[in-house]
């Protein structure tokens, strides 16, 4: 199979449902000529003229209440939102308006947009560019939020999101535009609420999203030098989030780390380790450990940046304990 | 008034008995909240007939308003039912929003209100990108943003404006100058010219008086028609006045206007009875039609009241209903 980067099976999945749909527009800051600064939309203008790839002003909160109204209305806008920071300027217009207008119109009104944008650190772009804001979203009943975690995935997702009723953030890592993975030609849709299983194991399940896949990933590489059996799954959307599977595994290993870029504390692995300490307590042998950015702004300097996400050989470390039978808290 | 035009008597009349159902709306309403039967909070449009009857006359079901909290007049105006519309003041099942947004957030799709909006300026977005979406699907209809003079402090106003009048889009921003911006007076926080805030995005911006329904309804028209012919947007600004307080529990207000004040817009601008006295004097109505008018509204109301306190709340299975579409 070919494989495309990141980036080009987003602009893939965008193209394609711009085709097949003409109330599909894009719009946000840089994103006609320009193609946004991380180039993921290059030529989507050239075939789609500027009437349905609009280069918005700076103005996150204007442009996205503009994707609300447009999309309660009939068409089906794709909002760009150059750094995942910038979803605390559009928090009204995405939390109050557009999760809420479903429900509050007794079911009459739909919003049916994409927001895409992205996460994750270690880009060295500091406090204001690296964080990786999806519990904040996943917290609001009426969004949906999707998180890639390869090209596949980034395709699938973002063909599912656009032909989905409801308000549909997407959460891309920035860090992956440039990862290639093997992609069809043909056409696919990755359902919401489908958890993936991306290696199988029998000791401990390792939860991971966006690029804390490939952290689980190259963790279990490590265990299984060391005997230990690691499953890794990948949620792929946190809202829904397919329960089920997680349970599953979980009552077949006992054991559990969830591994997310978010913010250690009350993020969507305190929420994934709580349901499944909720649900499947009597099949764990060890709590339920969480893995996120640690609780600080992201620093700057590479010294201090580096240290503040989750790493395999952090990972390893930690499944090595609870496998062993060590009662440890992650922060330790 | 406005120059007599007795092109129509019957949308003269139209106009003259959705004022009045709103004013006997709201009297219903406040009623209803004052007998404790309505849950909840709710903001009077009364005083204000005017602005929401004169534009929502120049609009067909297709364009498309947005509203706010003081969206009842609103909702009227733009064609929506007396029964269904205080069955979602109730909370009841067969309100417009199934109960679910109260009179906070009353949308009545089928007469394109996309809803009233209890974020104070949160509906300006909404109403921007509605005409974004007509320019862009070469639909020719228009969108009237309604907001407080309260509202020109949200900095999403700006933004709005901005593209709207960068990407000529067919969208009326329709500011309701009442005076008051809550419980403070609009002097007090809003520097400079309402109109030159507009005018500065090179969007043309009109002054009415907003009680003054012809003249609303004269200058809506003209304004609509250049924004179907892609001559938008653009901006009014409409002085008015609410008779009630911000809210229905904001009876005290001597401490921010005055109740000379409020004698005076009630007995000497009321946009009915001068609309009224304008019907008498030109022929187009008589005395005892109107009264007649007056009456079948205010049993339309009684009945509509009747219907929705005996009306059925929905089914508690209904709470985890709508958080999703399909």
């Amino acid at each position: 199979m070919r494989e495309i980067t990141l980036s080009q099976a987003v602009n893939e999945a965008i193209a394609e449902e711009m085709r097949r749909d003409p109330t599909v527009f894009l719009l946000g800051e840089d994103v006609a000529e320009a193609g946004t600064p991380f180039k993921v939309l290059s030529g989507l203008v050239e075939e789609f003229g500027t009437e349905r790839v609009i280069d918005t002003p700076i103005s996150e909160p204007g442009f996205m209440g503009l994707a609300v109204g447009a999309a309660m209305t009939g068409a089906r806008p794709i909002v760009d939102l150059m750094f995942g920071d910038f979803i605390f300027l559009i928090m009204d217009q995405l939390c109050n308006q557009a999760a809420k207008i479903h429900y509050m119109s007794g079911g009459k009104l739909n919003v049916p947009l994409v927001l895409r944008t992205n996460m994750g650190a270690t880009r060295r772009s500091a406090a204001q560019h690296s964080q990786s804001l999806q519990a904040l979203v996943a917290h609001i009943p009426g969004l949906k939020v999707a998180m890639p975690s390869s090209a596949y995935e980034a395709k699938g997702l973002m063909k599912t999101a656009i032909r989905d009723n409801n308000p549909v953030v997407i959460f891309e890592d920035k860090l992956m535009y440039q990862d290639k993975a093997p992609v069809p030609e043909e056409e696919y849709l990755i359902p919401f609420g489908v958890a993936n299983i991306k290696r199988e194991g029998k000791d401990i399940t390792l939860i991971a999203t966006s690029s804390m896949v490939q952290v689980a990933e190259k963790a279990a590489e490590l265990l299984a030098a060391e005997g230990i059996s690691a499953e890794v799954i990948d949620p792929r959307t946190i809202v829904p989030l397919d329960e089920a599977t997680l349970l599953k595994s979980v009552r077949k290993t006992s054991r559990a780390i969830v591994i997310d870029e978010g913010h250690q504390s009350y993020g969507i692995t305190a929420e994934i380790a709580s349901r499944l300490n909720e649900k499947a307590f009597y099949h764990l042998d060890a709590p339920v450990l969480r893995m996120g950015a640690m609780d600080v702004p992201i620093p700057f300097s590479p010294a201090l940046e580096d240290i503040t996400v989750p790493t395999p050989e952090g990972v390893a470390a930690n499944a090595r304990r609870l496998c062993a039978g060590e009662m440890i808290h992650a922060a330790e | 008034m406005s120059p007599a035009k007795k092109t129509n008597s019957a949308d003269y009349l139209r106009m003259y008995r959705q004022m009045v159902r709103i004013r006997t709306f709201e009297d219903n309403a406040n009623q209803l909240y004052l007998s404790a039967k309505m849950p909840g909070l709710t903001h009077m449009y009364s005083g204000e007939e005017a602005v929401a009857v004169g534009i929502c006359e120049a609009l067909t079901d297709d364009d498309r308003i947005t509203s706010t909290h003081r969206g009842h007049g609103h909702c009227v105006a733009k064609g929506a039912d007396f029964k269904q519309m205080f069955c979602e003041l109730l909370g009841k099942e067969e309100g417009y929003c199934r109960g679910k947004g109260g009179s906070m957030h009353i949308a009545d799709q089928s007469h394109g209100n996309l809803g009233a909006n209890a974020i104070v300026g949160g509906s300006m977005g909404i109403a921007t990108g509605s005409a974004l979406r007509a320019k862009l699907m070469g639909q020719d209809d228009v969108t009237v943003c309604f907001f407080g003079d309260g509202a020109t402090a949200q900095g999403l106003l700006y933004e709005v404006m901005n593209m709207a009048a960068l990407w000529k889009l067919p969208v009326i921003y329709a500011c309701e100058n009442n005076g008051y911006s809550e419980y403070t007076k609009t002097a007090e926080i809003a520097a400079g010219s309402i109109t030159a805030r507009a005018e500065a995005f090179g969007i043309e911006a009109f002054k009415v008086d907003g009680q003054d329904v012809l003249a609303v309804n004269e200058l809506t028209q003209k304004l609509v028609a250049r924004c179907r012919k892609g001559e938008g947007p653009f901006f009014i600004e409409l002085e008015t006045y609410r008779y009630h307080g911000h809210h229905v529990g904001d009876i005290n207000r001597a401490y921010y206007r005055s109740k000379d004040e409020e004698k005076e817009w009630k007995e000497n601008r009321d946009p009915i009875i001068r609309f009224r006295a304008w019907l008498v004097e030109q022929g187009i109505a008589t005395e005892e039609e109107i009264e007649a008018m007056n009456a079948e509204v205010e049993k339309d109301a009684a009945a509509a009241v009747a219907y929705a306190e005996a009306a059925r709340y929905p089914d508690v299975s209904e709470v985890d209903m709508h958080v999703y579409a399909d």
